[in-house]
C-alpha cells in the first residue's frame, strides 16, 4: 500500500473492523437466501423423512426409520435404484466417449469455430423438457424418423420395456455429450503444437502421440466432466418424466422419479423424502469419491 | 490446405447432423398436420404457419413465455446481484470462517433438487406463494447462487489488487471501490454467469411444475409437458411450443457464445 507504514495499530484494527463488519453486511443477503431455501431445506427434508405425513387425509405422525426400513424390501425402490445406476453408468461412459472424439474431431478446426461451437452447445443448452419431446416424436412408432429411416419399420421405441431405456439413454446423451466435448476442447487447445512435434522427431505419430500426450494431459479435465456428469445423470429427472414418465413397467423408473410420485402422486410427503434423502446421499459419495480421485491424481501429477 | 477445407467442411457437416434432431423438429413445426401421420417422406409437400398460429392464439404457450421471462431475468438478476456482493465479500475482505462458507458453496452446487422440493414445497404453501411469480423467483435464486458466487469471486480474484489499493490512495472508500473499478471489471464475468443463471431459470422443469398450479405462474416447460391434446397428440403444435421454448437458449449459442463458454469452463474448473 501507498500509504505511509507509520498507521498507529489502532486505527489499522479500525480499518479492518470495518472491512470485516462490511464483509458480513454484503454476504448477508446471499447468506440468508441460501440458509432460508438451500441450508434449512436440506436439514428440514431429513425432518421429514422420519414421519408419516399424508396431508389429504390428515395424518402427521412420527415414524423413526420406518420408511428407510420399508426401502430396504421395497422392490419398486431396487428396480429404480438399478435403472439409476444404468442409467448413470451407460450415459456417463457413451457421452465420454463420443465427448472426446468430438473434442479430438473439433481441434483441427480452422474455419467455422464459432458455428461449429454453436451447434455443439445447441443440444445442451436447449430445454430437457423440449429433448424430451423433440425425442418422443423422433421415437414415434408411425410418425418417427427414427422408424422412418429404418425403412418404415412400426418399433415401439419407448413402449417396449427392453428398448425403453436404452433409447432414454440416447436421449441425455444427445443433451449431455456437448458438455464433454466443450471442456475436452478447451483442454486441448492449451497443448502447445511442439510437444507433438517434439514427439514426431522422436518418431512418435497418431496413436503413439495420442497415447503419450494427449491422453496424459486430457484425462485430468476428463475426470471433472465425469464427476459434473455423473453428479447431473444421477439427479436427472425431467427428460425420464417427460419422455417415458418412468414406464413402460417401471424400466425408465429412477429414484427420482419415485420420489417425486410418492410426493405429489401419491402425498406421502415422509415417504417422498426419504427417496430423496438417498438420492442426496448418493450425490453426496459420489462427489466425495471423485474429489478425492481428482486430487489423488493431482498429488501424483 | 485444401484438405484442410474439406476437413472443417466434413467436421461441421458432422455438427449439424448432430444437431439434426432440433432441425427435424423445426421441420416439423411447419409440416401440415396431414403429412405427420404416418410419415411418408423426408420433406413437406408443402409448408404452413397453421401450427404456430394454434399456439400463439389458442394455447397458454404465450402467456407460460411471459412467466418464464419474468422469471428467469427477475431471478439471474437476483442471483449475479447477490453473488456479487458475496464473491467480492469472500475473496476480498477478511471475513471470518470464508474457507468453510466457500467449500459448502461448492456442495450446494452438487445438491440434487428432488431432495429440496418438499419441504420447499411445503414452505412456499406456508408462506402463502404458491402459484406466484415469487416461489420459482426465490427457488431459482437460491439454486443458481452458489455458481454464480463461485464463478464472480473467481473473476474478482482475477482483477489486480494495485487497481483497487491506488482507488483507496485516491480516497475512494471500499463501496465506491466496488462500484467504480470492479464493477465494470467484472462485468464481462458477470454477463457469463447471468447466461448461466438465466438458462438454469428458463429450463428450469422440477419446481416449476411443483409449485405452480395455473397459468398464472406456469412456466415454458410446465405448459409445453402438459400440452393438450383432445383425442391425439397434436405433433405440429407441440414442435411450433418447442421452437418458441428454444428462441433464448439458441439465442445465447449464437449471439453470446463466447461469454457462455467462459462461464461453463470456469465453472467446472472450481478445484
Amino acid at each position: 500500500m501507498a500509504s505511509p507504514r507509520c498507521d498507529t495499530s489502532s486505527r489499522r484494527s479500525a480499518a479492518d473492523v470495518a472491512d470485516r463488519r462490511l464483509g458480513w453486511l454484503l454476504l448477508a443477503p446471499a447468506l440468508l437466501l441460501l440458509g432460508g431455501l438451500t441450508v434449512y431445506p436440506a436439514i428440514w427434508v431429513i425432518w421429514l423423512s422420519l414421519q408419516y405425513r399424508v396431508p389429504v387425509f390428515g395424518i402427521a405422525r412420527w415414524a423413526g426409520a420406518a420408511h428407510y426400513a420399508f426401502l430396504t424390501v421395497d422392490s419398486r425402490f431396487w428396480n429404480a435404484a438399478g435403472v439409476t445406476a444404468l442409467f448413470t453408468v451407460a450415459s456417463v461412459a457413451l457421452e465420454s466417449i463420443l465427448g472426446l472424439a468430438m473434442a479430438l474431431a473439433l481441434r483441427g478446426q480452422q474455419r467455422g469455430r464459432r458455428v461449429a461451437v454453436a451447434l455443439l452447445l445447441l443440444a445442451w443448452a436447449l430445454p430437457s423438457v423440449v429433448t424430451a419431446k423433440m425425442f418422443e416424436w423422433l421415437y414415434h412408432p408411425s410418425g418417427g424418423l427414427v422408424n422412418f429411416l429404418l425403412g418404415g419399420r412400426a418399433v415401439n421405441w419407448l413402449g417396449d420395456p427392453a428398448l425403453a431405456l436404452p433409447s432414454l439413454v440416447l436421449a441425455d446423451v444427445w443433451r449431455t455429450t456437448p458438455f464433454v466435448a466443450l471442456l475436452c476442447y478447451a483442454r486441448l487447445l492449451t497443448i502447445p503444437a511442439e510437444l507433438y512435434e517434439a514427439a514426431e522427431v522422436d518418431g512418435a505419430a497418431g496413436v503413439q502421440a495420442f497415447a503419450r500426450i494427449t491422453w496424459p494431459l486430457v484425462r485430468p479435465i476428463l475426470l471433472v466432466a465425469l464427476l459434473f456428469r455423473t453428479l447431473d445423470a444421477l439427479r436427472a429427472f425431467d427428460i425420464m418424466f417427460v419422455l417415458t414418465g418412468g414406464g413402460p413397467a417401471g424400466s425408465t423408473e429412477t429414484l427420482t422419479v419415485y420420489a417425486y410420485r410418492a410426493l405429489f402422486q401419491t402425498l406421502q410427503i415422509g415417504f417422498g423424502s426419504a427417496i430423496g434423502v438417498v438420492v442426496f446421499v448418493l450425490v453426496m459419495l459420489v462427489a466425495w469419491a471423485y474429489l478425492r480421485l481428482i486430487n489423488r491424481q493431482e498429488a501424483a501429477a | 490446405m485444401r484438405g484442410g477445407r474439406l476437413r472443417d467442411a466434413l467436421v461441421l457437416a458432422a455438427l449439424a447432423l448432430y444437431a439434426a434432431p432440433f432441425f427435424w423438429q423445426a421441420l416439423t413445426s411447419v409440416r401440415p398436420d396431414a403429412e405427420l401421420l404416418p410419415l411418408a417422406s423426408l420433406l413437406p409437400g408443402r409448408l404452413t404457419a397453421v401450427h404456430y398460429e394454434v399456439v400463439l392464439a389458442k394455447s397458454l404457450m404465450p402467456r407460460a413465455l411471459l412467466n418464464s421471462l419474468g422469471v428467469a431475468l427477475i431471478s439471474t438478476a437476483l442471483a449475479v446481484g447477490l453473488g456479487a456482493l458475496a464473491g467480492y465479500a469472500l475473496v476480498r475482505l477478511p471475513v471470518p470462517g470464508r474457507g468453510p462458507i466457500l467449500l459448502a458453496m461448492i456442495a450446494a452446487t452438487a445438491f440434487p433438487q428432488i431432495a429440496t422440493v418438499s419441504p420447499l414445497y411445503l414452505l412456499m404453501r406456508t408462506l402463502g406463494l404458491r402459484d406466484t411469480w415469487l416461489a420459482l423467483i426465490l427457488a431459482n435464486a437460491s439454486f443458481a447462487l452458489p455458481l454464480v458466487i463461485w464463478l464472480l469471486g473467481g473473476f474478482i480474484r482475477e482483477i489486480p489488487r494495485a487497481l483497487e489499493e491506488a482507488a483507496a490512495t485516491d480516497g475512494a472508500d471500499r463501496i465506491a471501490t466496488l462500484y467504480w473499478v470492479i464493477l465494470p471489471l467484472v462485468a464481462p464475468g458477470a454477463a457469463s454467469a447471468a447466461l448461466l443463471a438465466f438458462l438454469f431459470s428458463w429450463n428450469e422443469f422440477l419446481f416449476a411444475y411443483s409449485f405452480t398450479a395455473t397459468e398464472a405462474s406456469r412456466t415454458v416447460p410446465v405448459a409445453l409437458a402438459l400440452f393438450p391434446g383432445v383425442f391425439e397428440v397434436p405433433w405440429g403444435d407441440i414442435a411450433a411450443a418447442s421452437l418458441l421454448a428454444s428462441l433464448p437458449p439458441v439465442l445465447i449459442v449464437v449471439g453470446f457464445q463466447r461469454y457462455l463458454v467462459r462461464g461453463l469452463l470456469a465453472g467446472a474448473l472450481r478445484e
